[in-house]
């Protein structure tokens, strides 16, 4: 199919100011989107609060508005500029909702605009919970299990589909008042009567709880022959309980068998289809139970997201690109692949190295904040790094956070210092740690429990006390294969140190020959 | 000082030389002892309990693009045959753990108890960099303590792919019925299934398990004979359909099933995968060649010309038919891969028969393709549009 030409004036929404949770990424794809639909001869009109962005500088759009991102603003400028569609796939989710609310209140219709990439029911389906529940279950997918309970007879019917532990939440209260988890029989029924009070309309939802499953991310992208292919694979290193965008991620998933992983993928290009999104990138959440593997979809985001930005520079495929222009009706095969520059862009890539991405807090230019890590996102910013192992990777990253850290640990920045890895420094110097001490052992076990900025350094404190991996395990639930990539560099550290004293033993030997 | 964290191995050094003389150092891991054979890249970021179940690649060495192997370790289940069957593995990494709830015991384990021999710590970019410049090349992996002299002599005793016959080595010497159905939590699909039983005669040119399943799980009864069973005893058996499986090598000397395909062609819906599309190919006049490096991976795009449809499939092929050299031949080219324009699939509505190079069944990779399999049963229950 070639692009279409019954349109020729593409409107674009930014993501506006730089928050947590949206900030440079959406303006990478919408710098491409623009860039994409310029390069095929559309003029694209571009709206952004935000004057500090690529996307907004003068040559990147046809006509660029910066003015604050709202429904009625929006209004004006499809009044003013009359484009023939709106490409709301490309802004975050602040250009999404704008883009719903516009549909919902018919300013589109009423000024002949067409939604392009995700239309408005299938932006709908991915975003309600409720709707977004009944199409997994059209297509046999399974979510986390739940249902809505307004008695405690009720609730007991319930649990035992939704099983231990579960997460009873009140229904309409602010901020999660009356929430708990129940993790036995003897628990629940209390904890549901707490959040039946609590619950101004006597009504509590009980779910199953995930907490501590092993996380999956897809990339997947659609054009409108319906063809559809997978990007890239991400696996969370923090499992489910630390949003995605507070998890050290890694690309690709390390820790499926193929059949798991196909599992994964067929699903995801369900999703894709059911949801309706007609074109254009996906990110679809997967949680695992790393026990017996059973699945559960987390969510979907009909859009670029923060991930589409990690899965384009891991993998080389630009889908912000890719995703504008299947948007004006090119097929996946009609593009060229950027890298090979002879092959299509209908394939996917397949790499021969290992991504991972760090977040980057920034606690102390928020005094007073929590830095506990959950579901609300807290990082400012990432570091993206390749390597050909794991290991390497993850150094590599830890080094580009600007944290004044090495890599991992064993630069002299360590919090503990422990006397055995020591080969020439006097062990009874004061400020090295005894590694049997039984207060140093609780203050990193809490650590590890906690989700928290610092816990990877904590995970080498927790090794170099002798904790096992089945220990770290149990307290961080990160899965043992990273827990032992981690383990093999600090016995590298270990072996260099070995050396170190060898190499000297070995030269004072030869100074007393020669009597130095 | 109590240093180690982790009760790793020390690895004995071990090397991989390559036909032109150029050597790769290493690490060993499985059995120790030395193995030749055809070098091949394989680019799958997962699967290599399938890879190395796959019969298709008996008689060579197998290294992966994808560095980090053994990560998941291996279980009773994803396996292709009953044994590993590739000559020898090579990777960057092994994983010192295999972490997934079904796996049962470690890669270097499972290798260890079927005496493959494998290389890690190999600058693997580096050995597929030069496959993919100058074509795949013979080689021998050694973790003894010989010289390079010695194993220069031995990749000279290693055969050439071109003109021989892999097939007689890993075909079945008496036929058997099939059973076993798809692991039901990994293919949740509906299939075409026959309400009445099929019987399908498989021919093992090196067949992969999932094949079988496939059928089976479409409702049909399959019974799996000999590369070299001849069409007298074929036509003795009354099948509604013939399946030509894959397996390893040059399919040109194949040619006691290349006859009996001659015989058959137009009496019984055909369907051929891999080698078997390649014996079809060959059956009905056409010829083959041999790739520079093959297509071995789980994501090359492969386009069916009448609908414009791409599926992202598994391969694993050296050899390809030429496009020439059917082109007279009453056959029609339904498919071609979106990476080099090769053949990638033929039909002949005429003779009932079909086949494609790439792998339907997966196996590793991607199920996109899955539909062929619906394709033959709907050609054997009489279907019209087929």
């Amino acid at each position: 199919m070639p692009k279409r030409t019954d349109i020729h004036k593409i409107l674009i929404i930014g993501s506006g100011p730089i928050i947590i949770g949206q900030a440079c990424e959406f303006d990478y794809s919408g710098t491409q989107g623009c860039k994409a639909l310029r390069e095929e001869g559309y003029e694209v009109v571009l709206v952004n609060s935000n004057p500090a962005t690529i996307m907004t500088d003068p040559d990147l759009g046809n006509r660029t508005y910066i003015e604050p991102i709202s429904p009625q603003v929006l209004e004006k400028i499809i009044e003013i500029e009359k484009p023939d569609c709106l490409l709301p796939t490309l802004g975050g989710q602040t250009a999404l909702n704008n883009a719903v609310a516009l549909a919902e209140n018919g300013i589109l219709e009423r000024h002949g605009v067409e939604l392009i990439g995700a239309k408005l029911e299938a932006i709908n389906k991915a975003e309600d919970r409720e709707l977004f529940k009944e199409a997994m279950n059209r297509i046999n997918l399974q979510v986390p299990r739940s249902g809505y309970a307004r008695s405690v007879d009720e609730a007991m019917n319930i649990i035992k589909e939704v099983g231990f532990p579960a997460i009873i939440r009140p229904s309409f209260t602010l901020g999660g008042t009356g929430a708990g988890t129940a993790y036995n029989r003897e628990e629940f029924p209390d904890v549901v009567r707490w959040g039946l009070e609590c619950s101004p309309c006597h009504t509590v939802l009980i779910e199953e709880s995930v907490l501590g499953w092993k996380e999956f991310e897809l990339e997947v992208m659609r054009d409108l022959a319906d063809n559809v292919v997978i990007i890239c694979s991400i696996e969370n290193f923090d499992p489910m309980g630390v949003h995605t965008g507070d998890s050290i991620t890694v690309a690709p998933a390390q820790t499926l068998t193929d059949k798991e992983y196909q599992a994964m993928r067929d699903a995801s290009i369900d999703i894709i289809r059911e949801i309706g999104v007609e074109t254009g990138g996906s990110n679809i959440q997967f949680a695992v139970n790393p026990k017996d593997g059973r699945m559960v979809v987390i969510e979907m985001n009909p859009r670029v997201s923060r991930s589409s930005a990690l899965a384009s520079k891991a993998t080389g495929f630009p889908i912000a690109k890719i995703a504008a222009k299947l948007a004006v009706g090119f097929t996946l095969d009609e593009i060229r692949n950027d890298i090979t520059r002879v092959t299509p862009a209908s394939f996917e890539p397949t790499i021969d190295y290992c991504v991972v991405k760090i977040p980057r807090w920034a606690f102390e230019k928020f005094p007073g904040s929590d830095s506990t890590l959950g579901t609300q996102m807290k990082s400012v910013g990432e570091a993206m790094s390749i390597g050909r192992t794991f290991k390497e990777a993850l150094q590599k990253g830890l080094r580009s956070l600007e944290i004044d850290r090495f890599g991992f640990g064993a630069d002299g920045k360590d919090t503990y210092v422990f006397q055995h890895q020591l080969v020439f420094e006097d062990p009874q110097d004061s400020s090295y740690q005894d590694p049997s001490a039984s207060y140093l052992k609780e203050e990193i076990i809490e650590k590890l429990k906690r989700p928290n900025p610092d816990r990877i350094f904590y995970i080498r404190y927790a090794l170099q006390i002798g904790l096992s991996i089945q220990d770290i395990y149990q307290y961080t639930k990160i899965d043992p294969w990273f827990l032992v990539n981690l383990a093999e560099i600090v016995d590298m550290e270990y072996q260099l140190r070995n050396v170190k004293k060898d190499v000297v033993e070995w030269i004072r030997e030869d100074q007393k020959i020669v009597g130095v | 000082m109590n240093n180690s964290i982790l009760n790793t191995i020390i690895r004995k050094p071990a090397v991989l030389i390559l036909e032109d003389g150029a050597v790769f150092r290493g690490r060993a891991f499985g059995a120790v002892g030395e193995a030749g054979g055809e070098v091949v890249f394989n680019t799958s970021m997962t699967g290599y309990q399938e890879v190395l179940t796959d019969p298709s690649y008996y008689g060579q060495i197998v290294t992966m693009t994808y560095p980090l192997i053994g990560n998941y370790g291996v279980n009773e289940e994803d396996v292709e045959s009953s044994k590993i069957q590739v000559a020898g593995f090579i990777v960057k990494e092994i994983s010192q753990i295999p972490s997934n709830w079904r796996s049962t015991r470690s890669l270097e384990e499972w290798m260890l108890s079927q005496h493959i021999v494998g290389l890690c710590g190999v600058d693997t970019r580096a050995l597929v960099r030069k496959l993919r410049t100058y074509g795949v090349m013979r080689g021998v992996i050694s973790t003894e303590d010989g010289t390079e002299a010695d194993i220069h002599a031995k990749i000279d005793a290693v055969p050439s792919m071109i003109g021989a016959d892999l097939v007689r080595s890993v075909t079945t010497n008496e036929s058997y019925r099939w059973k076993d159905r798809l692991h039901p939590t990994y293919h949740s699909k509906i299939f075409t299934k026959s309400a009445n039983p099929l019987c399908v005669l498989a021919f093992d040119f090196g067949i992969k398990q999932n094949i079988l399943r496939h059928l089976t799980e479409r409702g049909c009864e399959v019974h799996v004979v000999p590369a070299y069973t001849d069409a007298d005893e074929i036509r003795a058996l009354q099948p509604d359909g013939i399946f030509l499986s894959n397996g390893p090598g040059d399919p040109e000397p194949v040619t006691y099933a290349i006859h009996t395909i001659q015989q058959l062609l137009g009496s019984y819906p055909i369907f051929g995968i891999c080698l078997g599309h390649q014996v079809l190919g060959l059956a009905l006049g056409g010829t083959t060649y041999k790739l520079k490096f093959g297509h071995r991976g789980a994501n090359q795009p492969v386009k069916h010309l009448k609908s414009g449809k791409i599926d992202i499939t598994s391969q694993n092929h050296g050899f390809c038919v030429d496009m020439e050299s059917i082109r007279d031949k009453k056959v029609e080219v339904t498919h071609i891969n979106l990476n080099d324009n090769t053949v990638e699939g033929l039909e002949s509505r005429e003779l009932r028969c079909f086949s494609v190079q790439y792998h339907p069944e997966a196996s590793p990779g991607p199920y996109d393709a899955a539909h062929h399999f619906d394709r033959f049963v709907r050609m054997m229950t009489g279907d019209k549009d087929e």
